[in-house]
């Protein structure tokens, strides 16, 4: 029988906010353990949660950005279940009423768009973080640090409309740009500010109900998502195969040994008792606060890129990748304002741009080579000042150095050379010291003209301007 | 011993008793039964009042929409409001700064 795979998948996207959710401790990666806590996050006797306003409007902003409805009037519910990183007993979340109810994402899968539909988008606190055993000290012990409880996160729920292991991939990614554009979350998967969960199932083709769904946890790249939901399919194809039912469980991802494995039923415990959190007012989302997170949404990467093609005349292909960090396409358009010609620095940026980025393991904004500078190259280059190809040598330094292009051209001497005299002197230099070759071209291999190029190119350390030597060689081959 | 009204069954005492990490013996789960179900059984008077013409309320006080501004504390030399040396006080075990607790997974 033929199967189709229905996934869906629950991101947790860490909200950019100074303070915690509910209490005023500052929720900065890797501190010192437990130093940043305080009686509330600690989940001391006698303390009262307050909300932190701009997690509520960073939520609203994402959920109208992916058209999502705002419910006008909601609260928050306790989860309760046991674990040392809980210190509470019960996470603060949302259960009935979300904040954020449906919504859409567009994604680009095989060059046509699809509508992923959005379940819901709720607010809720982080839980903090468990060191176990010999990775700390005792192999029988384990280590709480407490700094990242009650860190503000966001829940996107998908609907389950994704059909693939590389669609979901692609949806994961597209919703990490348009939170980096939101500028809500900063997507840093490695350090778990975007963390992902997947339902997968499979269900006969053709068939409407769901098949019985395992959640897959532990999903922390998106390279991850895509190799756990393409095992967890092929092991419920083997299940149903076989004539068996999938059992409905946890099960955490592998990535050394790329399987799923069911989690240990003990550290499983499905049995929340949410009811509605006492220590916290209800929200009434004012219509006018509404409207202006509306009025505050950025222009998102589907926008921008449409701009990009129409505006600056580039390719699709560039204006994918220029778009796919907003950095990226922050840094472009800041180029391409002091060096208005959109298709040069588009193949800068996407080249010898982003080579040194991914080598150096920057964002664009970290880059020693910034807007300006690369426009500085750039005139260079156009003006005749040095070739293309010694440019790719100055771009090196300048990245190495973070020195102007100016001043690299000027210390290594790399002027390129147009003075025609002078060119004319050393090709008849070249010529001269080659009369085999040159007697061979005479004689109709005429395939030598690169040869001699190549020569004159060296003679000059690369300097000389290849348009000019071109037309010399011809005149003086004659 | 309660009045023999059951609400809590000893399954369920068991199940929450579970999932709370506490580890009862027999006794101790027979007397927790009948002690919850003496107070749930007092309880229980409160469905006598008439609701028909009360709103559902999720909180006491008449209150919506109370909020912080996103900031952090002003500790002098740090951001968090306690110190991390106060904020293990009252630990049992410590360890390089971190609560110590038997370890979870294996």
């Amino acid at each position: 029988m033929d199967y189709e795979c229905v996934i869906g998948l629950e991101v947790h996207a860490q909200l950019l906010t100074y303070s915690k959710l509910f209490c005023s401790c500052a929720t900065t990666f890797q501190a010192d353990p437990n130093d940043q806590t305080c009686p509330v996050c600690l989940g001391l006797p006698g303390v009262l949660p307050v909300l932190n306003r701009q997690a509520v409007e960073l939520t609203l902003r994402t959920g109208l950005a992916m058209q999502g409805t705002v419910a006008t009037s909601n609260r928050f519910a306790r989860k309760n279940y046991f674990y040392p990183d809980l210190p509470k007993g019960y996470q603060i979340s949302q259960f009935e009423e979300p904040l954020i109810e449906g919504g859409c994402l567009n994604i680009e899968i095989d060059g046509t768009t699809r509508q992923v539909c959005l379940n819901r988008i709720h607010l809720e606190e982080d839980a903090g973080k468990s060191i176990h055993g010999e990775n700390l000290a005792d192999p029988n012990k384990s280590y709480v640090d407490l700094n990242r409880t009650g860190v503000p996160l966001m829940e996107i729920v998908s609907a389950p409309d994704l059909r693939s292991p590389a669609e979901a991939r692609v949806y994961l990614q597209k919703l990490k740009t348009v939170l980096e554009y939101l500028d809500v979350c900063d997507g840093n998967m490695e350090e778990g500010s975007l963390r992902c969960d997947a339902n997968v199932s499979l269900r006969p083709v053709g068939t409407e109900t769901l098949g019985t769904r395992t959640e897959i946890k532990n999903l922390n790249s998106f390279r991850n998502v895509q190799q756990a939901i393409a095992y967890e399919m092929e092991r419920q194809r083997g299940v149903l195969e076989n004539g068996a039912s999938v059992v409905q469980e946890t099960r955490l991802f592998d990535a050394a040994r790329g399987v799923t494995l069911p989690m240990r039923s003990k550290e499983e415990a499905h049995d929340y008792r949410y009811f509605p959190e006492p220590d916290l007012v209800p929200l009434q989302i004012e219509p006018e606060w509404i409207e202006r997170v509306r009025q505050s949404i950025p222009e998102l990467p589907d926008a921008r890129r449409q701009r990009f093609v129409s505006q600056y005349g580039l390719p699709a292909y560039d204006a994918d990748v220029l778009v796919a960090s907003r950095a990226m396409a922050d840094y472009f358009e800041a180029t391409v304002e002091l060096f208005p010609q959109p298709k040069i620095v588009s193949n800068w940026v996407m080249g010898d741009f982003l080579r040194e980025l991914n080598q150096a393991h920057h964002r664009p904004d970290e880059a020693p080579v910034s807007p300006t500078r690369l426009a500085e190259l750039l005139r260079l280059i156009d003006e005749g000042t040095i070739s293309g190809k010694i440019a790719k040598t100055v771009f090196e330094d300048m990245y190495r150095t973070g020195k102007g292009a100016g001043d690299i051209v000027a210390e290594q001497g790399l002027v390129q050379m147009s003075d025609s005299d002078a060119l004319r002197e050393v090709i008849e230099q070249v010529l001269a010291g080659h009369p085999e070759q040159l007697a061979a071209y005479r004689a109709g291999k005429e395939k030598l003209l690169g040869f001699f190029v190549g020569q004159t190119m060296k003679a000059t350390q690369g300097k000389a301007n290849p348009a000019m030597v071109n037309t010399l060689l011809r005149q003086l081959l004659q | 011993m309660s009045d023999g009204h059951i609400i809590i069954s000893e399954e369920q005492v068991a199940h929450v008793a579970r999932l709370a990490r506490l580890g009862l013996d027999a006794d101790e789960q027979r007397r927790l039964t009948d002690q919850l179900n003496t107070i749930l059984t007092y309880m229980e008077q409160l469905s006598e009042v008439p609701t028909e013409d009360v709103e559902p309320t999720a909180h006491v006080f008449d209150l919506v929409n109370v909020y912080r501004a996103d900031e952090t504390g002003r500790r002098a030399g740090g951001t968090s409001l306690a110190s991390q040396e106060a904020a293990l006080s009252n630990a049992p075990e410590t360890e390089q700064h971190f609560f110590v607790v038997p370890r979870i997974v294996e």
